[in-house]
């Protein structure tokens, strides 16, 4: 079995105007399920992955070999059960994981898209999922959940169909990029476009690969993803393998070599012009550009329960900007619960072992799942 | 349940819409959703209480009264209920006025430091009274405004809150709460 073979793909027929005027159509969407759809079709979850996930959340990643990005929280008899419900996750268009994106080969000049490639959005994102609903014959969806990029997607979804899932749990996420938000994502796009080798994002052709500036814009995104606290907690200033200072740039700091080591597993697994659309996507979400600026008429039509969580330690997507969230949402009446988990992992809490919002996660869908 | 809920929970009408202000590990909302009313939420500040509630499978949101009515708009609500923390915040008068701006009506219990066990154990013993409706001493106790009925309801007549004073009896020497249904 070639790799290729492991990713199940939707081709989607049907033509997808995109927010940039383009239009496309007959594109793959790359997904994996888990679980099992019942007969009444009232147990489907449609989780959302975050910049650089991707349809593979539970198990082993078949590619990568790798845990899957959403092990601890996804999977049999996990807080996202999948012995009781039927899990899709599909890679955003634009991703490098099957679905449609730029490394993807141009009909036209049958060359790599590279950066002719259309600019995408998260409104455009979740427009090419909503196709897996009617692939799957799914009326309603149980839930939709992610994180961080996930929880915009999250968002997104219920705005755009307002009555195509009973839940929704946007995790650790903002309706509207903040400046800091689009300024840690430029810092990681200029690095890569910095690097010689992305050659305008026409590195494919030439057989060259951004590696340097896709590891730099990895290691300086991997410091947002962590809190102050826990990188004193875990680093502090221990040295790496060595009694004392070197009086050089080596790595001498724990720190340093864990960044340089995170920042050159990832360039194995992710395409560098993948990393400047999805970042651009994050950069253009605000969903309340749309309204005139009032958030809450984003979710009038909406009759859908809502559950949001935050972060203590999470400066990247603060609880004061999840809050914002739930602020439009009782505005308007509608049924929003909101819980703020003290972590010190920072942003990335909501990948890893964080028992107190595993066990909120669970409990409020086994809950929700009674009612519906 | 305590039997204040049981009161409390009496006075609120079948399927009205109602937030539990303050709501604890959601023991009146629980017994509320399953027996008078679906349409209910709360608020609270502890992030053990708040998982509790989860646990239950209510709507809860985590929050702090002083700040986080603010965003409910008007009379939004059928009922409004806090139970014995007016007392505890730093400014109840602003939070009563947040109670019947965003409820039609408020259900509001106070610890009655008028109570002649109260009374006399001050007049007796000369320290601040530890009671069973108030555990705690004066060096840690979390309530800041403690009243009696009676200034309770000198407060509302000042201010023209109506106290509806329908199935509730109470008694400024006697009881050891006093819970009001307030409107506007």
């Amino acid at each position: 079995m070639s790799e290729k073979d492991k990713i199940k793909t939707l081709l989607v027929k049907k033509p997808l105007k995109l927010d940039c005027g383009q239009t496309i159509s007959d594109f793959p969407l790359a997904y994996e399920t888990y679980g099992k759809l019942n007969d009444k079709k009232d147990n489907a979850i449609l989780v959302f992955h975050a910049l650089t996930g991707d349809q593979f959340a539970s198990g082993t990643n078949p590619i990568t070999k790798k845990d899957g990005w959403w092990n601890y929280a996804l999977g049999p008899g996990k807080a996202i059960d999948t012995d009781k419900y039927f899990v899709i996750a599909a890679n955003v268009i634009g991703g490098c994981m099957g679905s449609f994106g730029p490394s993807d080969i141009n009909p036209k000049t049958k060359k790599p898209y590279g950066t002719n490639f259309p600019v995408i959005t998260i409104n455009d994102m979740v427009n090419a999922q909503y196709n897996l609903l009617e692939y799957f014959k799914i009326e309603k969806l149980f839930s939709v959940i992610g994180g961080s990029m996930g929880g915009m997607q999250v968002l997104q979804f219920v705005s755009n169909f307002p009555n195509k899932a009973h839940t929704a749990v946007p995790i650790a996420c903002t309706a509207s990029h903040s400046a800091q938000n689009i300024a840690l994502n430029e810092l990681g796009r200029q690095s890569i476009m910095a690097d010689n080798n992305w050659q305008d994002g026409f590195y494919e052709e030439q057989n060259k690969q951004p590696d340097k500036g896709l590891a730099v814009a990895r290691m300086a995104a991997h410091i947002t993803y962590l809190s102050k606290a826990g990188l004193q907690e875990k680093f502090g200033r221990k040295l790496q393998e060595r009694d004392d200072l070197k009086f050089s740039f080596d790595a001498d700091f724990q720190i340093e070599s864990y960044l340089r080591y995170q920042g050159s597993v990832f360039v194995d697994r992710f395409d560098a012009n993948s990393y400047l659309y999805i970042t651009r996507a994050m950069d253009y979400f605000d969903l309340t550009k749309k309204f005139g600026g009032n958030l809450s008429k984003a979710f009038e039509k909406s009759d859908t329960r809502f559950f949001i969580i935050s972060f203590t330690s999470d400066w990247l997507y603060p609880t004061s900007e999840n809050r914002e969230i739930v602020i439009a949402l009782n505005a308007i009446g509608k049924d929003v619960g909101f819980v703020e988990i003290t972590s010190d992992k920072g942003h990335d809490s909501f990948l890893l072992d964080v028992p107190d919002f595993l066990n909120t996660v669970r409990n409020f869908l086994n809950k929700s799942y009674e009612k519906i | 349940m305590k039997k204040e809920f049981y009161n409390i929970a009496n006075l609120v009408t079948k399927n009205a819409k109602i937030l539990d202000v303050g709501c604890g590990n959601g023991e009146l909302m629980k017994y509320i959703t399953e027996n008078i009313s679906k349409d209910i939420r709360g608020i609270e500040l502890s992030k053990s209480n708040v998982q509790k509630c989860v646990e239950k499978g209510l709507t809860v949101i985590e929050g702090d009264a002083e700040k986080d009515l603010r965003q409910f708009p008007d009379s939004s609500f059928d009922f409004v209920i806090l139970s014995q923390t007016l007392q505890a915040f730093l400014d109840p008068e602003n939070v009563l006025n947040e109670l019947l701006r965003i409820g039609k009506k408020a259900i509001v219990s106070i610890p009655n430091f008028g109570h002649w066990k109260v009374r006399l154990h001050l007049l007796l013993k000369g320290t601040m009274p530890v009671t069973e409706n108030l555990p705690n001493e004066w060096y840690n106790t979390p309530n800041l405004h403690m009243c009696t009925i009676k200034d309770f309801e000198n407060y509302c007549k000042q201010r023209n809150i109506k106290i509806n004073l329908k199935n509730l009896k109470f008694q400024n020497l006697v009881s050891e709460l006093g819970i009001f249904i307030l409107e506007k």
